[in-house]
Parts: structure tokens; C-alpha cells; sequence
């Protein structure tokens, strides 16, 4: 690798550690202006920058505000990226797509939003449907957008059962198979998701991001 | 003559401030109503609703509706006895409500907990001197989900006597709920005479309330059952991040909440309470046992005091998932810092996890934490009307004082003796004892607390009328025969 791309990669690792949205404005211009793979700069610039904040924030040396502006500025970061991806057709690779919402019943949006912002920052396409979303739109999006990974929210035990309906609606269309269910939450558990047929618990926003990239091959890739 | 103990975080011009604050946010935020009903009181009352259903309330709206809301009272327990007194500095403990999970101490296992466990755990509240009322605590899960709050309703009212904080899952429960308590009552003017439940109502923060949780607050008030505003801000969270702003918040989504209660009904009881908690910035947890946490709840328990209501908070709580020195340490701080602050309604007793797993074992351990709260707050009174060298005479200077009868006449007025739970055995006697930890001791307990008393004061009657009210709900789900399997001994 060239030692001027080197540097620049580093540089937009940093930018994202310290949470500095403008800078990775202004480096993802640089990039397209530069000609860097865009892929490369998402890789191993803003994506490793999220993944260094999460293991800090596993090792209970990075707090969430922290954690969160890091995210929020590899999606700035990409989003700006993105617009040479969808234009140049040379380059190649559909990012898995998750469908995420908070369900029916329930309006908080906070750890939903937590996750939500995780994922997108490393490197998946979210579609975020908000709060309060009945089981018959989840099903409608899924049919309509065809995810890898429909992502489940409740925070309050009152709500948590109408994630039952969301599976019978999957089953019921035929699309069960075809994607993979994780709920989280407050209430949520492992057994919880085992009860209603879901296919992962994800117990916090890391632990959802190490899920679905398992799950989809994309952690190698990742780096 | 003594003094009452007091906590008091917040002067009468940092009250004042807060209010002050809370009303703009009111007004200039407004606050979201999900609600058709809701927002068509609010609606009628005259407050602007905007494209977004915020609701903007007006300061003249709002103190209309403080002056209607009651500043006591007053919750009977099923026999038709008074049990909670809600007003002034009166102190009243209640297990934590609502857990997903028990720990199962003889498996030293958390777990999913069974209607058994229910049962057990109701009969054991009945019998604890500091608990003066019970919680539809655990959710169990033997039951259909959609049936799993009125079923816990049905169980807590047939084991214990005593009167129950509860909540409702879903719209339709509210009825069915009162229908039991006014089986219990014989009737609906009765029920609002005497009530025997308090019904949580959870505004969802920042300024919002639900659907559900609205209908909540409006058939509470319209039956004249106690409401129970559980507004619960999250630092930095669900509200901004300073103690203080988080307090705004809370004052704000609880006077919202008065407003609609009285707008629904003028004059019905409402419990100024919450469950804030300090959002984790590491976990992102809710830590009920953060100390922060108790701050901000002692600090609202003063604001709803300012407006004479009745108060509420989740304290006396701990976030191991164990019975160790955390879990103790928690739920003593909280407790004592809720009797401190005088908040009326202190739930807690119990439980684990958050909010979320409750313990038989932790339920009788913090049953001393509130025996030993309740002494804190009696404070030292000053008994002696003789002057005091007169009670060191040569004979009690020689051989101490422990047959004097100054001695005899007050030790047992002073002091606070715990159950054998709370070790004060020499070390040689607790090894002779099987050197057992309180939570052993405890687990030792619980069978001999536990009775059926309780169960079978109950007049077949009104057993079979609870009986036939979730039978007719069991239907719906397929599961009459199963109850009937469970419950044949009514």
C-alpha cells in the first residue's frame, strides 16, 4: 500500500476515535478527489476506526456517547462514499441489508436507534422503520426490501409478546426461512428468543454487530 | 419529643425553579399523546395540540388540575382494613413489581418463574411486618402471554391479603382487572371507597405517552382506582443528561399526566411517582442502584410534596444478579434514603436484576432493611423526665445497667430487633449454627413464614368469583383446563 494512502487511512481512523464528523466530511471528499477504492477507505479507515471504539467500549474504556459519535461519524463518512459506490458499476458488493424497528405497543427508541446506528457504521444497510411499528408492516418492509436480517426492539414486557406476531407473519408469507430474526431489548433473552422462534438474542449493540456479521461472512471482510 | 429524619436534596427556590422549568417545557415542547381519548379531553380543555399531537399545556390548565388531585390517600387491604395511609411523611414499602425471572436460590440459578412461585411469593408478603402491601410481582410463565397480567392479578388477590400494586399489559385488562377487585369489594362504589390496587401509569420518555398507557391513566381515574405515574427519565438518555434537566423532565411528564388523570375525571387519586434511573454511559443499563438514581428520586419526592400529592419511587433495589454484598448494599442505601426522604409508596423489596428478577430470599432480607428504615426514622426521642444522674446510682455503676429499671422499662421501645436473618451471633455460636450466610438463613425462613392463612380467609364466595372472572379470560386462550387442574381447591 502506498505510504501516502497509508497515512490517509490512519488519519480517517483517527478522525472516527475522536468523533470528528466535519474532518470525515472533508477526508471523504479527499478520498473521491484522490481516486482512493472507497471501499478500502470505509474498510480500513471509518469501519476499523468503529470496531477499535467497540472493543474499547467492551474493555469499559470508551463510554456510549463516545461509542455512538464514532458511529455517527463512519456513516457520515460512508454516506458521502457511497455516492461514487452507486455511480461507479466497477465496483461490486451489495452491503447486507437490516431492516430494524422498535415493535408495536412501544415507542422508545433509544437502544433500538443504539443498534441501528452500530450496524450502519459497520458497514450494513439499515432501514430503520422508527417506534410503534406493527407486526404486518415488519412483514410488508421484509417482503418489499428483502433483508438478510430483521432486527426486533422492545424495552417493555407489556410489548415484547407482539414480536410473536412478526414470526407468525414471516411464516405465514413464506419469507420465514429466507431471513434471519434477532430481538433485543430490555426484557429480550436468549430464551425469550428461542420461545418465539427468533434466530438471535442480540444482547447489546456490539453484540448485535458481531451477530450479523457472522452470520452474513462479512467480519472477515470487514477486517 | 423527637425529630422526624429528613432528606432534603432540593431547597424551596431550586423546587420553585424546577417547576418553573417544567411548565415552559409544557408549553413551549408540549408533551406527545398517542391517545384518541387523551387528546380529546386535552382537546376540549383547550390545549393547542400540534401536527405532531404534542400536546401544549397551559400553566392554568395545569394548576387547575393540582387542585383537584387529592393530597391523601387512603388503600385498604382485602378485608376491607385500612393498610396504606398515602400522605404527609408516611412510609410504606412494596415488592418491586412486574419481574420476568426469580432466583431460584436452591439452584443458584435465575430462571423463568412458575404460577408456584407466585403463589409462594404472595403468601410470604403476606406475612412480612414492613411490606404493607403486595405487587403482582412476578410474571409467570406458565401462563398465555396475552393473559399473564390479570392472571397475576388473580393469584396475588387469592393468596394474600394484602392490598396490590399492579399495572396492565394491554388495553383490554384494565376491565377485566377491576372486575376482580370489585368481586373482592362486592361492587364498584365500594371499590372507589376502599380501594384495595394501585395501577402503574408510565409516561415513555422524553414527554410522551402511549396509547396504552394514557387509556391506563383514564380508566384508573374514571373507576377512581389509585393511578400511579411511573415517569422514568434516563440521563443523557431518554433525557438530557444533568440530574437536575432529568428532574424537569420528570416533573413535566408527571404533571402531564395529572392533567390528563383530572381532565378525565376531577378529584380521582394519583400517586406523583417514577422510576428514573442514571443511564449507564459504559453498559448502557438503567443501574436502579446507582446512587444518582436514588438522588433524582429523592429529589421529585420533594416536588411532589411541594404540591401535597401523595409519592412514589422504585427504591430499596439492586442490579446483581445475586444475593451478595451488592444487592445488599443497594437495597439498603435505597431504602433508607427513601424512608429518609418520606416517599409514600416505596417499591422495591426483592428485586434483582434491575427491575427485572425478583427473590423470596432478598424479599424477607430487605424486609429487615425496611424494619431497620422505619426505627432510622422514628428518630432519637428523649424519654427521661427525671434529671439522668439520678440512673447512675453505685449499685447500677458497680454491675452495669442491665437490670435497672430504666434498662427494663425502654430497651424493647429503643431498639429494632431483626429475625434471625440479620446475624449478631459471636463467631463461635454462628459456626455452631451451621455458619450460614443470610441468604441460607432466609431460604430457612421462607418455609416456615408461609402459610395458607391467608389463601383460606378468603370466603369461598369470592374465591369462586375470581375463579369464574379468569375462567371466562382462559377460554379465549385454550386454557380453562389446565386451570382448573391448578386451582381445583377452590
Amino acid at each position: 500500500m502506498e505510504k501516502n494512502l497509508k497515512l490517509f487511512l490512519e488519519k480517517t481512523y483517527n478522525t472516527v476515535l475522536e468523533g470528528n464528523k466535519e474532518e470525515a466530511v472533508r477526508l471523504a471528499r479527499e478520498a473521491l478527489r484522490s481516486g482512493y477504492d472507497p471501499y478500502l477507505v470505509i474498510d480500513k479507515g471509518l469501519v476499523r476506526g468503529v470496531q477499535e471504539l467497540g472493543k474499547l467500549w467492551e474493555e469499559g474504556s470508551c463510554f456510549l456517547p463516545e461509542l455512538v459519535l464514532g458511529a455517527e461519524t463512519v456513516k457520515t463518512g460512508i454516506s458521502i462514499l457511497q455516492k461514487r459506490i452507486l455511480k461507479d458499476k466497477s465496483i461490486k458488493r451489495s452491503l447486507p441489508k437490516i431492516i430494524i424497528g422498535t415493535i408495536e405497543g412501544d415507542i422508545h427508541d433509544i437502544g433500538k436507534m443504539l443498534v441501528a446506528t452500530m450496524l450502519s457504521a459497520n458497514g450494513f444497510e439499515v432501514i430503520d422503520l422508527g417506534v410503534d411499528v406493527k407486526a404486518e408492516v415488519f412483514v410488508k418492509m421484509t417482503e418489499k426490501h428483502r433483508p438478510r436480517f430483521l432486527c426486533i426492539s422492545s424495552l417493555l414486557t407489556t410489548t415484547m409478546q407482539n414480536e410473536v406476531k412478526v414470526i407468525e407473519g414471516l411464516r405465514k408469507t413464506g419469507l420465514r426461512g429466507k431471513i434471519k430474526v434477532m430481538v433485543g431489548g430490555a426484557p429480550a433473552s436468549q430464551e425469550w428468543a428461542k420461545e418465539i422462534g427468533a434466530d438471535f438474542y442480540g444482547e447489546n449493540a456490539i453484540s448485535a454487530v458481531r451477530i450479523t456479521q457472522k452470520e452474513s461472512g462479512y467480519e472477515k471482510k470487514g477486517g | 419529643m423527637r425529630k422526624r429524619p429528613r432528606l432534603e436534596l432540593l431547597n424551596k427556590k431550586r423546587i420553585e425553579k424546577i417547576i418553573d422549568e417544567a411548565l415552559g417545557l409544557l408549553l413551549k415542547v408540549g408533551v406527545f399523546v398517542e391517545n384518541k381519548e387523551g387528546l380529546k379531553l386535552l382537546d376540549s380543555a383547550g390545549v393547542v395540540i400540534d401536527k405532531k399531537k404534542r400536546a401544549h399545556i397551559k400553566n392554568d390548565l395545569v394548576e387547575k388540575c393540582m387542585e383537584t388531585a387529592p393530597e391523601r390517600i387512603e388503600v385498604y387491604n382485602r378485608e376491607g382494613d385500612l393498610s396504606l395511609d398515602l400522605q404527609g411523611y408516611n412510609v410504606h414499602f412494596d415488592p418491586g413489581s412486574a419481574a420476568l425471572w426469580i432466583y431460584d436460590y436452591r439452584k443458584d440459578k435465575i430462571r423463568a418463574p412458575f404460577t408456584s412461585d407466585l403463589i409462594k411469593f404472595a403468601q410470604l408478603t403476606d406475612k412480612l411486618k414492613y411490606i404493607k402491601a403486595q405487587s403482582t410481582a412476578l410474571i409467570p410463565s406458565d401462563v398465555p402471554k396475552k393473559m399473564a397480567d390479570r392472571y397475576r392479578l388473580f393469584v396475588s388477590l387469592l393468596y394474600s391479603s394484602k392490598p396490590v400494586v399492579t399495572g396492565t399489559f394491554e388495553k383490554e385488562s384494565f376491565r377485566i382487572m377491576k372486575d376482580m377487585l370489585t368481586c373482592i369489594r362486592e361492587g364498584d362504589k365500594n371499590l372507589s371507597q376502599k380501594p384495595l390496587a394501585i395501577f402503574d401509569c408510565c409516561p415513555s420518555p422524553p414527554l410522551k405517552w402511549s396509547d396504552l398507557t394514557c387509556q391506563n391513566l383514564i380508566d384508573c381515574a374514571r373507576s377512581g382506582i389509585p393511578a400511579e405515574l411511573v415517569s422514568m427519565p434516563l440521563t443523557g438518555a431518554t433525557s438530557p443528561v444533568t440530574l437536575s434537566t432529568a428532574i424537569i423532565q420528570h416533573t413535566a411528564e408527571n404533571l402531564s399526566g395529572i392533567v390528563i388523570h383530572q381532565l378525565a375525571k376531577q378529584g380521582s387519586p394519583i400517586i406523583y411517582g417514577g422510576s428514573p434511573a442514571s443511564f449507564d454511559m459504559r453498559t448502557g443499563t438503567t443501574p436502579m442502584g446507582a446512587i444518582e438514581t436514588m438522588m433524582i428520586d429523592s429529589a421529585y419526592n420533594q416536588i411532589g410534596k411541594y404540591f401535597n400529592l401523595p409519592t412514589h419511587a422504585y427504591m430499596g433495589l439492586s442490579d446483581s444478579k445475586a444475593l451478595d454484598y451488592q444487592a445488599g448494599l443497594e437495597s439498603g442505601i435505597g431504602a433508607v434514603l427513601a424512608a429518609l426522604s418520606g416517599v409514600n409508596v416505596i417499591s422495591g423489596p426483592g428485586m434483582l436484576d434491575f427491575e427485572s428478577c425478583q427473590s423470596l430470599e432478598k424479599l424477607i432480607i430487605d424486609n429487615e432493611i425496611c424494619g431497620m428504615a422505619f426505627r432510622l426514622i422514628e428518630g432519637i426521642s428523649y424519654r427521661e423526665k427525671n434529671p439522668v444522674f439520678e440512673l447512675f446510682t453505685e449499685e447500677f455503676l458497680e454491675r452495669g445497667f442491665l437490670t435497672s429499671a430504666h434498662t427494663l422499662k425502654w430497651f424493647k421501645e429503643e431498639f429494632f430487633f431483626p429475625s434471625p436473618v440479620i446475624d449478631r451471633l459471636n463467631l463461635g455460636e454462628w459456626e455452631k449454627k451451621g455458619g450460614k450466610t443470610a441468604a441460607a438463613r432466609a431460604s430457612e425462613l421462607i418455609e416456615r413464614i408461609v402459610s395458607p392463612d391467608s389463601f383460606n380467609l378468603l370466603p369461598v364466595g369470592k374465591k369462586k368469583g375470581l375463579y369464574k372472572i379468569i375462567n371466562q379470560d382462559a377460554r379465549k386462550y385454550g386454557f380453562e383446563l389446565e386451570l382448573k387442574k391448578r386451582f381445583k381447591n377452590i
